[in-house]
Parts: structure tokens; C-alpha cells; sequence
């Protein structure tokens, strides 16, 4: 078999592609780079020099507007637990990690959704590559973010906006490709033009799927804050990743811990932001 | 100039769908190619003309094509030949700004489950069709609230669609139809989802409303009396051909071939079919005859009364035979013993409307027109005749004409 066929290079054409795309791109990827920086920044400043107990309080008021009281129980209790143990800093560099990679999902993620929804030739070629980004072991692309991005927060949010925005560009397409055809109808035949269908009816129709796609990404960018904490992102991942390499149980619990906490409070204030909406809009 | 004129308008679904068109000509039927080409007939090369201010309805069964044929109209669906003039411009051939503008000027559309924006107020979604056009927000909302009025629903602006039940939902449909103020409504199947009580209220009141409205309305339906009542014309549709184009009385009475016939076989002729329907040529005397003439007259004719006319045939009463003959034995003229108090209709009366009238009559009841002009008369056996089927089958025109000739004479 291996004499009759020689084994395609494909390791060495993908190794030349990222070498011409760094070689005559590079001005792209640090601008991308420097953009991504400050954002995570950013929001790590804001964050991090608040005094906790106000974010604790503020957290817990916004887990209250858009849910529940136990919700907002919840948010409180966590959030104490959080700062007793002492990973209210790294929760909060997470949270700015996390926050970004769901922000730049969104920003990308809505608008290719959309696209795909309104072209199946382009949904058709979109939808391979999602199943790429998302099987395609996450380890695997930080080797060429960092090749573009170098060490640190960067590459691990561009690794996390990889891995998360598939199920936002699923289902925000899914979600207005299930507008019943006759509203579509019913748009057309009165004289709508195809951004007006889109955003009076589209769109607001498809929200409450597109908001459980945005949610489902933002559960995901916090999934890959342990791996991206492998290329210098900091944050609770480290804090794990170091308990790993040092075989420390109660750190890597404690660590662990907190992260699932984070997570809960995310997916269910996101949750519960798609449906509020929804009740008071329709 | 007709509002809407259709010509040889055609949709074939599937690919390369000019394959059918040679078999099309060729007449072959809808089954055969699909058989040979694997292509489906929609809309089979229909021609027809709506004047304004017509209620003009496309009826047929599921699969005939009619669903497919309005869309058309506005282009939901893009036709594959033909040509649709709308006040003689071929909206076939317009880009999509020319088509907006149409959409939105001329032609509303009402759905038959409703499509209402569930997300928008009942203001809201009538106010849709404004707003796409960049409506200042009050001008619309006036507007709005306008046609909400006129189908009854004021006060029920601020409420969301699924609080309201399918009728009143409906209504908001056609109140967003409306909304505009389009030459055209477009109604597919629009009463179709609602309940039987609810979709008569709905029908009387589009007659009601199209009274003052004069809009040009092309209605789908796959019921026949529904059809029959609202329909100025109806167009009678089968596997995307159009079979008949008439007025409900021709369609019933003059059915063009056998499966129109056996589709308006089992209808309920009684709310179509209108005393000049049934009525026969009325025997008719003049003042100026004594009674003998009166007793020979009914003798050959074999009848027991006869109309008193004058000589422009209005018509004055009614002699009985057994009053006759006491008038000629006590030497009284017709006058004497004429009965002045005759049961009478109108030409356009529905024969369900004339049931009592005709039942405990002792005399044919007579159908009269403008001027109290004898018509003819309607006796029993001619109403039962016509629930059977049994109706002339001429025009009332002709009937006239027939008419003057005999007097004539």
C-alpha cells in the first residue's frame, strides 16, 4: 500500500500554510491581536479593581432581574465561596477570558448564522467546517494560535471562539429557518425588503433559539479556559492545570470547584436573559 | 380595462421545467407528466379577468392548484410562464423594487391560519404592511386603528394574538390587509380554519364590508357554498387548469362538463337558485276580456287561475276559475271578481326565502320585476324541480325577450 501510494504531506502544507499566512499577514494578526488584548484587559480592570463584595452584590442583582430568587441565591453563596477560597482574582480574569470569547462568538457568530440561514450553498460549506472546529481536538489549533498570536490570554481566546461559536452560528441559523414559511409569506406579501423580514421578523422570532446557541457558546469558551491555561492564559485554569502537573488533589478540587460555579451562574443568567426577553416582548 | 388579467399563467415545479410545456400544449394530463418528466403541474396555462370591485373566487379541491395560483398573483411564487397584468402592467416582469412597491400599494393578502406576527400586538401587526413603507409611527397607528374599527375589534390594540380567539385573529388578518388601503385582496382560503358559525358571520360581513369598500377581492376557497355565496364569479379549478369560469348560477345550472356537475351535485341549490330560475310562463289575461274568454282561455291551457295584466303586462291580480264562472252566470266582468291580494316575489329571490310562501299557496306565486312587471310564476312542482336540478337554462334576458314576443302575438 505505502509503495503504491506515498503519503501525502499533508503536515508539511499545512505547516507552509500557517508560515505563508504569518509570513505576509502578520500586520492582521497583530492588529486581531492587539484588539483581543485589550478587550480581555479591559474587562479584566473592571473586574479586578472593583472592590469584590460590590460585584458580589452587583452579580447578584442582575442574576435577580433576570431570574429568580434562587438564582440569585445562588449567585450570592457561590460568589462568597469563590472569594473564601481565594480565587476571586483568577475567577474574575476567567470571567474577562470567558466574556470576550462569548462577545467575539457573538459578533461573528450571529451575523455567519444569519448568512447561512438566507443562502444554502453557504450554509451547505459553513456546516463541515463547524463539525471541524468542533471535533478537531481543542489542543490541536493552539499550535498555530500560538504560531500567530504568541504565549498568553490571545491565542487562548481565539482557541475558545474556535471551539465555542459553532452551536451560536447553528442555531441562530436553525432558529430563522424555523419561522413558519407563512409569516415569511406574510412579510413578502406585504412588501417588506429582505432586511426588514430580517429584523422584524426574522430575527425576533428566531431569539429565543439564538439566545440557547449564545448560551451553549459561552459554556463552551469556559470549558477551554483549562486547555488555553496550557499556552499562559490565566485564571482558574491555571490554578488547575498546576494542580494537575503537581498531582495536588485539594487545589485542583478547590480550583475545579470554582470553575463549576462560575459556569452555573453563566448558563443560567444567559438562559434566563433569552427567555425574560421573550415574555416581555411576546 | 380588467383590475387583474391573467394570462396563460404557468407553474411547473421541479427542474428545467420548460420540459413540460410541449406536453402541456399537447394537453396531457398533470399524471402523465409527472410519469415522463418528473416535473409537477401547479398552475396549467389559466387565463382569466377580474373587473374592479369583484369578488372573483378560485375554487377547487386540495391539489387543484388554487393555493398555488394566488401566490402567483403577488408572486410568493414565482410563475414559470404567463403574464399577470395588474391594471395593465405585467407584474411578471418587474424587478424586486417594482414588485414591493406593488405589494404594498395594491395587493393585501389574508392567510388561512391567520399568520399573525406572534412576537407584535394586534396594532402592531396591523400596522405592519404602514410600517414597511416608513409610515410615520402616528400616521400609521391611525390608520390602523382605522381598519381594526372596521372589522369590529377596537379596543383590542394592545393585545397579543394568541389571547385572541381564531375569528377575532382573523379578523385582525384582514385588518392588516386592509390597513393599506390595497386595490386588491388577496384571500387564501381565508375563512377556512374557522368554525362553521364563525365562518358565516365572517362571509356576511366581507359582503358587508365590500359593499362600502369596492375592493377588487380574489377569494380561495375549497368550499362550494362558501363559493357560491360570496362569489360574483367563480372560477372552478381541477389538477391546475381552470374548467369553468360563471356566475354561481351558471356554474350550478350550466355545468360545463361532468365533474363540475358532480361537484355541484350534492350543493344546497336552494340559497343559489332564485325564483327566475325556476319560474314558468305565467298565463295571462287582460280587463278588457269578459269571463267566457277567461273559462276558454283556462280550459286550453289546463290551469285553475289566471293573471289579471294590464297591456304593459304589470300586473293588476289574480281570477280563480270557480269566481270566473259565477261571473259569467251573474253577467260580472273580471274586475268584479278579481282578487287583488296576490302572493308575489321578486326575480332575484332565493328560493329558500320562498318555501312558506310557495308551500300554502293556493295559486302559483307570481315573480314580478321593475314596475310590477309579471315575470312568470312559481308553482310547487317547479321549486322541488329546480332542488333537483330541473332549472331553465336561459338567462332571464332571453327569457324576457321570449316574452314580449308572446305578448306580441
Amino acid at each position: 500500500m505505502s509503495e503504491l501510494f506515498p503519503k501525502l504531506p499533508l503536515d508539511r502544507w499545512v505547516e507552509r500554510l500557517v508560515q505563508y499566512l504569518d509570513e505576509h499577514f502578520g500586520l492582521v494578526f497583530d492588529v486581531i491581536s492587539a484588539g483581543i488584548g485589550s478587550t480581555v484587559d479591559l474587562f479584566s480592570l473592571i473586574f479586578t479593581s472593583l472592590p469584590d463584595w460590590l460585584l458580589i452584590i452587583g452579580f447578584t442583582l442582575l442574576a435577580y432581574k433576570v431570574g429568580r430568587l434562587r438564582v440569585a441565591l445562588f449567585t450570592l453563596v457561590g460568589l462568597l465561596l469563590i472569594a473564601n477560597l481565594g480565587y476571586w482574582e483568577h475567577s474574575m480574569e476567567t470571567l474577562a477570558l470567558v466574556l470576550t470569547a462569548g462577545l467575539i462568538s457573538i459578533v461573528i457568530g450571529v451575523p455567519a448564522g444569519i448568512w447561512c440561514a438566507r443562502n444554502d450553498s453557504v450554509r451547505n460549506v459553513v456546516t463541515p467546517l463547524l463539525d471541524f472546529m468542533q471535533t478537531m481536538p481543542a489542543f490541536v489549533y493552539l499550535i498555530p494560535a500560538i504560531f500567530f498570536f504568541g504565549l498568553g490570554k490571545v491565542p487562548g481566546v481565539i482557541a475558545s471562539v474556535i471551539f465555542a461559536m459553532p452551536p451560536t452560528i447553528r442555531l441562530t441559523n436553525l432558529g430563522i429557518r424555523q419561522v413558519p414559511k407563512e409569516l415569511i409569506e406574510a412579510s413578502d406579501a406585504f412588501g417588506s425588503t429582505s432586511w426588514q423580514k430580517l429584523f422584524k421578523v426574522q430575527l425576533p422570532l428566531a431569539k429565543t433559539t439564538i439566545m440557547a446557541g449564545v448560551n451553549q457558546s459561552i459554556m463552551l469558551a469556559l470549558s477551554m479556559v483549562v486547555i488555553a491555561s496550557m499556552i499562559g492564559a490565566k485564571g482558574l485554569g491555571a490554578d488547575v492545570y498546576r494542580a494537575v502537573t503537581q498531582i495536588n488533589i485539594g487545589t485542583g478540587f478547590e480550583a475545579g470547584l470554582a470553575i463549576v460555579i462560575m459556569a452555573i451562574l453563566l448558563d443560567r443568567i444567559t438562559q434566563n436573559m433569552g427567555k425574560k426577553k421573550n415574555v416581555q416582548e411576546g | 380595462m380588467p383590475k387583474i388579467k391573467v394570462e396563460n399563467l404557468t407553474k411547473i415545479f421541479g427542474r428545467q421545467p420548460h420540459r413540460a410545456f410541449d406536453y402541456l400544449k399537447q394537453g396531457r394530463s398533470k399524471q402523465d407528466i409527472f410519469k415522463e418528466t418528473g416535473l409537477t403541474v401547479g398552475v396549467n396555462q389559466v387565463s382569466f379577468e377580474v373587473e374592479a370591485g369583484e369578488i372573483f373566487v378560485i375554487m377547487g379541491l386540495s391539489g387543484s392548484g388554487k393555493s398555488t395560483l394566488v401566490r402567483l398573483i403577488n408572486r410568493l411564487i414565482e410563475p414559470t410562464a404567463g403574464r399577470i397584468l395588474i391594471d395593465g402592467e405585467d407584474i411578471v416582469g418587474m424587478n424586486a423594487e417594482q414588485l414591493q412597491q406593488v405589494r404594498r400599494k395594491k395587493l393585501g393578502m389574508v392567510f388561512q391560519k391567520f399568520a399573525l406576527f406572534p412576537h407584535r400586538t394586534v396594532l402592531e401587526n396591523v400596522e405592519f404592511g404602514l410600517e414597511v413603507q416608513n409610515i410615520p409611527k402616528k400616521e400609521r397607528e391611525e390608520k390602523a386603528k382605522n381598519a381594526l374599527a372596521l372589522v369590529g375589534l377596537s379596543g383590542w390594540e394592545n393585545s397579543m394574538p394568541d389571547q385572541l380567539s381564531g375569528g377575532m385573529q382573523q379578523r385582525v388578518g384582514l385588518a392588516r390587509a386592509l390597513a393599506n388601503d390595497p386595490d386588491v385582496l388577496l384571500m387564501d382560503e381565508a375563512f377556512s380554519a374557522l368554525d362553521p358559525l364563525i365562518r358565516k358571520d365572517m362571509q356576511d360581513e366581507l359582503l358587508e364590508l365590500q359593499t362600502t369598500m369596492q375592493k377588487t377581492i380574489l377569494f380561495i376557497t375549497h368550499d362550494l357554498d362558501e363559493a357560491l355565496k360570496i362569489g360574483d364569479r367563480i372560477a372552478l379549478m381541477k389538477d391546475g387548469a381552470i374548467v369553468q369560469i360563471g356566475t354561481p348560477e351558471e356554474i350550478l345550472t350550466n355545468p360545463a362538463n361532468e365533474y363540475v356537475e358532480k361537484f355541484v351535485e350534492d350543493v344546497d341549490r336552494s340559497k343559489v337558485l332564485a325564483a327566475e330560475h325556476v319560474m314558468k310562463r305565467a298565463e295571462t289575461i287582460t280587463l278588457d276580456k269578459g269571463p267566457r274568454v277567461a273559462l276558454q282561455l283556462m280550459k286550453d291551457r289546463g290551469v285553475s287561475s289566471l293573471y289579471v295584466v294590464d297591456k304593459k303586462k304589470r300586473l293588476i291580480g289574480v281570477v280563480k276559475a270557480d269566481a270566473v264562472n259565477a261571473a259569467s252566470r251573474e253577467a260580472k266582468t273580471l274586475e268584479d271578481v278579481m282578487d287583488r291580494e296576490v302572493p308575489t316575489v321578486s326575480a332575484n329571490t332565493l328560493l329558500n326565502e320562498m318555501f312558506d310562501l310557495v308551500a300554502f299557496s293556493d295559486i302559483p306565486v307570481a315573480v314580478t320585476g321593475e314596475q310590477n312587471r309579471l315575470l312568470g310564476v312559481v308553482v310547487k312542482g317547479a321549486v322541488l324541480g329546480g332542488l333537483a336540478g330541473k332549472v331553465n337554462r336561459k338567462t332571464p334576458s332571453d327569457a324576457e325577450e321570449e316574452r314580449q314576443v308572446m305578448a306580441g302575438e
